[in-house]
């Protein structure tokens, strides 16, 4: 029973992720691909739940469809897409470019469908997912202190770089 | 219904991987393959939190915290970059940003 229902969430929940991420590069207005790729990623929230990952789902509703899709539509309102939803939509070499997608999905497929007994090395550490959150923090604050202030660091450029590319005079 | 394993997430996230190159590759619009990018980022996290249960390890769910931060500043950069884009050339079609080309 249990097992049914957590391979009946887990495909609606891929159904999901993979219709609207497809519908998110096809769609000719870019306001619609916006939409289809909030819906994407709270698919993927959804994913980490499932997974047992419930401080990411947090952190993806709040900072993926909660911020970055925010500046997202901000920018598609500000640059004036009107005549853009007009035009093709796909660029001259996409026949060769799809061509040469495809063949890296199937042979990633492939690899991931030949390799899938490997999957069962070394089932577990011993370690557990139990208390998630505090658990995360543990690891930032103390196994990866130096990598997390060097992201804040990251963090202050792109702010400092973001505004002076959009200024208008330096 | 068989159970899920460690290999169906990662064929998953092999499948939006793809979809997301298929969208880097194929668009016009600079807006929609940021957007592409995203997917990309995303396919590579549920690779991380997938592997992080299979080990019962937080670690993976920390490198996951850390590629959510670089898209958000990956993010804030290139649109501030296509700002600064439609605002000298008018466009935001990736083929006819060609200036470098000879």
């Amino acid at each position: 029973m249990n097992t049914v229902l957590e391979g009946l969430f887990f495909y609606i929940l891929s159904a999901m992720i993979l219709g609207s991420a497809v519908l998110t590069i096809t769609r000719r207005n870019a306001v619609h691909s916006a939409i289809w790729l909030v819906s994407t990623l709270i698919s993927i929230a959804g994913l980490y739940l499932h997974l047992h990952a419930e401080f990411l789902a947090a952190v993806q509703v709040l900072l993926y469809v909660g911020g970055i899709m925010v500046l997202f539509l901000f920018v598609i309102m500000l640059v004036n897409l009107d005549e853009a939803a007009k035009e093709r939509a796909f660029n001259k070499q996409w026949s060769v470019a799809l061509i040469a997608a495809l063949v890296l999905m199937a042979e990633l497929g492939y690899f991931v469908i030949r390799g899938a007994s490997a999957f069962q090395f070394g089932q577990s550490s011993g370690g557990s997912l139990a208390p998630n959150t505090q658990l995360i923090a543990m690891a930032l604050y103390r196994d990866y202190m130096l990598p997390f202030e060097i992201a804040s660091l990251l963090l202050l450029v792109a702010i400092l770089g973001a505004v002076i590319l959009a200024k208008k005079q330096i | 219904m068989t159970e899920i394993t460690t290999a169906h997430y990662v064929f998953l996230s092999a499948a939006l991987f793809s979809i997301g190159v298929i969208g880097v590759l194929t668009r016009r619009n600079v807006v929609i393959i940021l957007m592409s990018i995203e997917l990309i980022l995303n396919a590579v996290n549920i690779n991380l939190v997938a592997f992080s249960k299979h080990f019962l390890s937080v670690n993976g769910q920390a490198f996951a915290v850390f590629v959510i931060v670089d898209a958000a500043a990956e993010a804030a950069v290139g649109l501030g970059i296509i700002i600064a884009l439609f605002r000298n050339k008018e466009t935001v079609n990736a083929d006819e940003i060609d200036l470098m080309k000879w």
